[in-house]
């Protein structure tokens, strides 16, 4: 997979890495003194849609498991980290329905910590979940966590003293600021190009490409696979907890499947296997939904009056969404990776694959 | 809880497991042809509603009018998602087919509340169907009976026509293999139409039921039903259609059991068919009369 660099490739190659990230954090930060506040939160929303889509792209794309229930974790995740950082009293006010549990009322930590908290409990959950159902391949894999998803949403709805059921949380504190956002999303790349380029991701690839191989050579498949899984319900629930932080209030209708289809439609349209894949699918999506939305304005040319009309965003998103699977079904990345190498042209006509 | 209030629950659940029945059938014949799981299903159960809610109560339509009408325009939406979808896809990772099923649903639920609009409407029940009468202490109204008897007509019918025409034949076996019946003559992509054809009229049937015995329509309530009817056909063994009967009465029974018994639960009645469906995919992944599907090396 990887394009055999030289030393001083290497080096110019990292250089390079940092001149781009330094140059993008200047942008982001001094971005909201130019650009209003709702393009400020598309860019942000595309950076949390990155993470999202990185992590469903780790079990799906790299570790082959088709999984349908990352709304699920990202309810975890976002559930977490706001009831972390409410404080006592707003969330003694917020719940009506059913009095609060005092634990979870009493429970308070720093944003950071929240995140953190966010994900280590939806990879527990991941984990939990994961070892039986791993057992299982192929769609029946998809379904079954597709139903662990809705358990999980409807274990939200009902417990109210915990979850403040059907009304969800409000006034989560907009911690989720762009440079936060993209600092997650940098950590988030950093670890998962360290990852898939490590030996470890060779065994990842491995057990997707060819499960009875991979098992002939000694690895242990299902405890790749889980460790996988694991790892990206991690990330899902930091995203989801960004995404809490982002819109600042969140409730069990928010995570539903259709949240899942639109971080699926990153993923395939993107590339299934590819880093960059989900970051340009991410930017891809997230603006397509945004600029969608004109459709369902009224719109007025001259004398003339066209009604919006309600729903047609979903309509035009789908057949996308099939045209895509239909006609280009690796993405527009396919498995290729971004590289220096390759916007260079190092050598032949070089980059990886 | 007495006798009597038994058998009212037991009817009940005999009615909504049916219905779970009917929809599960198509993804059972589906599944059991191509492998695929055909997520749209639970939105062409949702159009056949929709239809016979334009025809009857929107145009004034007789029922039985209304209905025929309704099976039919639902079996044409059904083949053209086989045409548009999914044939293009026939040679490509069956994963690619299922997200194009995703796509598909999606597809259809929207443009549902694009022309159907987004708020659910009332279905006017014939009042014929509505006369509660009493039998032996248990109030009943004719929808109750006639809905579990349609059901188990149409099942016999099916089961006939797989296991005694040419047609049947030539489904059981392309299910078993589908290049060596191409080879013996077989027109597979018409038997497979047939097969989309035979599920979509079945989920009209019961959609049409469903809109009786809940009087609404909406466009996403296709969703749920269509959710518990392919955990029913798993349950039954997918590929079988009587299994895929067998899950969804069982479904039924577990459904409006449980919550009889224990009415505090009946917030997480949507869990317990995503709950059955774990445990079964646990203990017996190929269900109740399902096949053992072979791993190929």
């Amino acid at each position: 997979m990887i394009a055999p660099v030289n030393a001083g490739h290497a080096r110019r190659n990292n250089i390079l890495t940092l001149c781009a990230g330094a140059a993008i954090a200047l942008l982001l930060w001094q971005a909201p003194g130019y650009i209003d506040a709702y393009k400020i939160r598309i860019i942000n929303l595309i950076a949390i849609n990155a993470i999202l889509g990185l992590s469903l792209n780790l079990i799906y794309g790299m570790g082959g498991m088709f999984s349908l229930g990352h709304a699920g974790f990202m309810a975890i995740g976002a559930y977490v980290s706001a009831i972390l950082i409410i404080t006592p009293d707003q969330k003694q006010i917020m719940w009506i329905l059913d009095p609060i549990a005092p634990w979870v009322r009493d429970m308070r930590a720093p944003f950071l910590a929240s995140l953190l908290a966010a994900g280590i409990v939806s990879a527990i959950f991941g984990c939990l979940v994961s070892i039986p159902v791993l057992r299982l391949g192929g769609d029946y894999l998809g379904i079954a966590t597709l139903g662990f998803s809705e358990i999980i949403r409807i274990l939200i709805t009902n417990l109210t003293p915990i979850t403040n059921g059907p009304l969800g949380l409000k006034g989560i504190p907009p911690h989720a600021s762009l440079l936060m956002s993209y600092g997650c999303l940098a950590v988030m790349l950093l670890c998962m190009t360290r990852l898939m380029r490590s030996n470890f991701g060779n065994v990842i690839r491995a057990v997707r490409d060819d499960e009875v191989a991979a098992k002939t050579m000694g690895i242990d498949t299902l405890k790749t696979r889980v460790l996988v899984f694991t790892l990206g319900c991690f990330g899902g629930g930091v995203g989801g907890a960004l995404m809490g932080n982002l819109i600042t209030t969140i409730d069990p209708k928010m995570f539903m499947i259709t949240q899942t289809y639109s971080l699926l439609m990153i993923v395939v349209v993107g590339g299934l296997g590819s880093i960059t894949g989900s970051v340009v699918g991410a930017v891809l999506v997230t603006t397509m939904l945004e600029w969608l939305r004109f459709v369902e304005n009224p719109i007025t040319i001259g004398s003339l009056n066209i009604p919006g009309i309600p729903g047609m965003r979903m309509v035009i998103f789908s057949v996308l969404l099939i045209a895509v699977i239909i006609f280009r079904r690796e993405g527009i990345m396919g498995m290729r990776e971004f590289s220096w190498g390759w916007l260079l042209r190092d050598g032949k006509r070089g980059g990886t694959q | 809880m007495d006798a009597n209030m038994f058998m009212q629950h037991f009817i009940n659940a005999l009615g909504l497991g049916s219905l779970y029945g009917l929809i599960a059938i198509g993804y059972t014949m589906v599944y059991g042809i191509l492998r695929l799981i055909n997520f749209a299903h639970g939105d062409i159960f949702m159009l056949g509603a929709y239809f016979v809610f334009f025809a009857t109560v929107q145009y004034k339509l007789p029922w039985a009018l209304g209905a025929f009408i309704a099976v039919s325009g639902t079996i044409v939406c059904g083949l053209l998602v086989d045409r548009v979808a999914y044939r293009p896809l026939r040679g490509a990772p069956r994963i690619s087919a299922l997200i194009s099923a995703i796509g598909v649903s999606f597809f259809i639920e929207n443009l549902a509340v694009v022309v159907f609009s987004g708020m659910p409407r009332p279905v006017v029940q014939p009042p014929l169907l509505m006369e509660a009468f009493s039998l032996g202490g248990i109030r009943l109204v004719p929808l109750a009976i006639m809905v579990p008897a349609i059901s188990f007509i149409i099942v016999a019918a099916l089961l006939w026509m797989i296991y005694r025409t040419k047609s049947g034949l030539a489904m059981r076996s392309i299910s078993f293999d589908i290049e060596t019946t191409r080879l013996m003559g077989v027109s597979v992509d018409r038997i497979i139409a047939m097969a989309f054809a035979i599920g979509s009229g079945l989920a009209a049937i019961a959609g049409i039921m469903w809109a009786l015995r809940y009087p609404r329509v909406e466009p996403f309530m296709g969703i749920m039903p269509g959710f518990k009817a392919f955990i029913a056909a798993v349950f039954g063994g997918i590929g079988s259609v009587p299994g895929a009967m067998l899950g969804g009465l069982s479904l039924g029974f577990v459904e409006i059991m449980s919550v009889a018994f224990f009415p505090r639960l009946s917030g997480y009645r949507d869990a317990f068919a995503f709950l059955l469906l774990v445990v079964i995919l646990l203990v017996k992944p190929t269900g109740l009369m399902g096949e053992k599907l072979e791993d190929k090396i």
